[in-house]
């Protein structure tokens, strides 16, 4: 027999060039890593046996733990023991539609929210960079050497902001991206290879967080997406959820802390767990006033609870069925993706659908990881043949905001990356020399009703009558989802050109600021940091109030809603005295919740002046 | 070789006509994507890799130019120099009109009585009534070469496809 032959880490070995590439699915529960190992996908594991990483991050005054460590201080240290923040990547505030709901102590910041920690203030992308950063660790620990790159999975659903923080986190931990991949095209991969199977396959994928639905159709090695759509709010924690409140209504407690809230969270999760396969669960717990819960869940009742949630779930099927241009009948097989898609009342809802049983041969958690290894090595150049080719879609339209706050499409859903289309738009007035452009995502009509993903203002156009410049808007999708758009006057050789990231991304030097300070600041630094911070942040909110008062206050509003707005700045003006970040940063929700129907009437006004043509001298494309 | 001036039907190897070989443009197409797609040069440089991108893009728009028969018949009617005038010609004749009075008439119906699937049984005549000019479209163009009347035809499609549009946008809203 040959002797094996062991290349010295971080080299590769000699003669097949095989550069390490591993595949990441990074959920909103559990995260995995895999890699293609002797031609066979396969996860890796951590030294403890265990393939998944939960992905919960829990911050110490000084130091992180991660997955199960991490999952065990959950009860203890709610507020600073982060799950599922999957959910928060790209996110405001404004997004999260239960945000009462979660124990921690959320910061609005411009674009991404961010949570405050024993640990300092800390975006999702960074606490997403932990993540990584363990499994990176594993993959490297376990291949014995330095990764040449990793493909990350995203729900289909994902929109651009989330995409470019998905990518922003793996940057951060260091990883070489080789590609962001549909997690639902991971799937088809996965099972695709393994079965060689032909035809229009349906990809049902419940997660943690989130819901996505995909049409692809498989041939010869090229994976064709036809149509995705989802939900990027639904997912098993919002089962837990249910059974959460069910067991809040049931016992009769009184209201609960955030430890207390954590805990039942997490017996709702067990016992959606147990009734996977049992007709019935007893859940019991201590609360930390020594109230005890004690009741039994069965599953007709979980049924019940659940319904409008398996159905939520029908909806964006239809529609992916129908943008595909397929019916139920051309459908070869449906793909089962996601921990979530263990409930029996999931797999009958599809069945029954469908008019099919759903295929379950492949582990509905590791399924996406192990798609992801088999294309990461791909992409690394470690296969040679050829043979697999992945044609993906955008999941969302992309536009910009046109007079009257309507959307205007460029690049419609489902059109298959890279993609790059151009419209052209014109000025309004005579010597109009600035034009402001407003990128956004999604299918509305309004503006207010799609995800706002950019704005930038094209300066330096030459003054000519209006109607007469000619400007150019070009927006390209690369093969990763992610857009660029510029914008270029064409005539009269005069030429102004400027390419935007998402306004949710982070630049490259933000992302070196943040590799920084992750080194340089002390604990107690991050502390007054964070501080300094919401104070800046209130006296900008105050500041940016007053001005809009003086300026529209007296026509706009009458005593009585100026008062009470004035009330929530005074309110905000002694919070920001005192050293509670959490108080000020609830007082600015408060001002900024108060300010609402004014922010309203000062944008109704502005369209109205921007439509007849008065004062502004710049307008919207 | 590739080469960036070639029309999109040379691009994938087939016949400059409004006819065309569905399975051989799809097959194509994938030929020169698994060629040009950023898949392929993900380990390149990086001028390697926004050559590759661009090549992808083109590649795309090409076969959704051609996939889609009123976007392949404006197509071919700008490769003979003729403008199809969607945007500035609205003159259509008296009995299509009054057609699609009709099927605006159906679809407030629809959408006031919240049925969804009356509006997807105007959908399914709509693409009828698409098919039936698509082989208006072939008459014209590959065999009379009469491209004024063909410039009609796209007209027509293009109304219909706002029909169709607005149909979706309805099942949208009454799904939601």
């Amino acid at each position: 027999m040959a002797l094996l032959q062991i290349s010295e880490p971080g080299k590769s070995a000699v003669p097949h060039q095989h550069r390490l590439a591993v595949g990441i699915d990074l959920g909103t529960t559990n995260s995995l890593v895999a890699t293609v190992r002797s031609g066979m996908s396969v996860v890796l594991h951590d030294e403890e046996g265990h393939a998944l990483l939960p992905s919960v991050v829990h911050y110490l005054p000084s130091g992180v733990e991660v997955g199960y460590p991490a999952q065990a201080q959950q009860s203890h240290d709610p507020q600073n023991t982060i799950v599922s923040v999957k959910r928060f990547m790209g996110r405001g505030v404004h997004d999260i539609a239960d945000i009462g709901h979660y124990p921690y102590r959320f910061v609005d910041a411009p674009g991404m929210l961010q949570l405050s920690t024993v640990a300092g203030i800390k975006s999702p992308v960074e606490i997403s960079a932990e993540i990584l950063k363990v499994l990176k660790a594993r993959a490297e620990k376990s291949l014995g050497g330095e990764l040449a790159g990793a493909v990350i999975t995203v729900p289909a659903y994902f929109d651009d902001a989330q995409r470019q923080a998905t990518k922003d986190a793996a940057k951060l931990a260091g990883l070489n991206v080789l590609r962001l991949l549909n997690e639902p095209t991971a799937a088809a991969v996965a099972y695709g290879l393994d079965n060689a199977s032909e035809g229009v396959f349906v990809i049902y994928d419940l997660g943690g967080g989130t819901f996505d639905i995909s049409i692809l159709r498989l041939s010869k090695g090229v994976f064709e997406v036809l149509a995705t759509n989802g939900d990027s709010a639904l997912g098993g924690d919002d089962f837990d959820r249910r059974i959460f409140c069910w067991m809040l209504e049931k016992s009769q407690v009184s209201p609960i802390g955030p430890e207390d809230t954590r805990l039942l969270l997490t017996k709702a999760r067990e016992a959606k767990e147990q009734l996977t396969d049992h007709a019935e669960t007893r859940i019991t717990c201590m609360l930390s006033n020594n109230e005890l819960i004690d009741i039994t869940l069965d599953s007709a009742t979980f049924n019940e609870l659940t319904q409008h949630l398996v159905s939520k779930t029908l909806a964006p099927t239809r529609k992916a069925l129908r943008d595909a241009g397929i019916g139920i009948e051309d459908v070869q097989g449906v793909v089962m993706v996601g921990g979530s898609t263990r409930m029996p009342q999931i797999q009958h809802a599809v069945a029954e659908y469908f008019k099919q049983e759903p295929l379950t041969n492949l582990d509905p958690d590791k399924v996406v990881a192990l798609g992801a290894a088999i294309q990461a090595n791909v992409l690394a150049g470690n296969k040679n043949d050829n043979e697999l080719l992945l044609l993906d879609v955008i999941p969302l339209s992309l536009g910009l905001e046109t007079m009257g706050g309507l959307t205007e499409k460029v690049i419609s859903r489902n059109s298959t990356i890279p993609v790059a289309r151009a419209q052209e738009f014109t000025t309004f007035k005579d010597g109009q020399t600035a034009m402001s452009i407003h990128v956004v995502q999604g299918e509305r009509e309004l503006v207010s009703d799609c995800r706002s993903l950019a704005r930038f203002e094209l300066r330096g156009i030459p003054p000519m009558a209006a109607g007469a410049a000619r400007i150019r808007v070009a927006f390209q999708v690369d093969a990763d989802g992610l857009l660029s758009v510029s914008a270029r006057e064409q005539t009269s050789g005069a030429e102004a050109h400027i390419v935007v990231k998402p306004s949710y991304g982070l630049s490259d030097d933000a992302i070196t600021g943040m590799l920084q300070s992750s080194f340089s600041h002390a604990e107690e630094d991050k502390q007054a940091r964070a501080l300094r911070e919401a104070q800046v942040e209130a006296e900008r909110l105050l500041e940016a109030i007053g001005a809009a008062l003086q300026h529209d206050g007296a026509s706009l509003l009458d005593d009585a809603e100026r008062n009470a707005l004035e009330d929530k700045m005074t309110e905000l003006r002694t919070a920001m005295t005192g050293s509670e970040v959490r108080a000020i940063t609830a007082s600015m929700e408060a001002l900024n919740h108060a300010s609402e129907t004014f922010a309203g009437r000062r944008m109704d006004a502005s369209i109205k002046q921007a439509l007849t043509g008065h004062k502004l001298d710049e307008i919207k494309v | 070789m590739l080469d960036i001036h070639q029309n999109h039907f040379e691009l994938f190897d087939l016949p400059t006509s409004f006819a065309i070989d569905r399975t051989l443009l799809d097959q194509s197409y994938r030929k020169v994507q698994s060629e040009v797609h950023p898949d392929r040069f993900a380990a390149a440089s990086s001028s390697e890799r926004l050559r590759s991108m661009q090549w992808a893009t083109h590649a795309n728009e090409a076969y959704q130019t051609l996939k889609s028969p009123v976007s392949r018949a404006r197509y071919l009617l700008q490769l003979q120099g003729v403008d199809t005038q969607e945007e500035t010609n609205t003159a259509m004749p008296a009995d299509f009109l009054m057609q699609q009075m009709e099927w605006r008439e159906a679809i407030d119906e629809a959408r006031s009585a919240l049925d969804i699937s009356a509006l997807e049984k105007l959908l399914l005549e709509m693409n009828r009534e698409a098919v039936s000019q698509e082989s208006e479209l072939h008459a014209a163009i590959d065999e009379h070469r009469d491209y004024p009347r063909a410039a009609g035809i796209v007209r027509k499609l293009r109304f219909l496809d706002k029909v169709r549009d607005e149909i979706q946008q309805a099942i949208l809203a009454l799904e939601d």
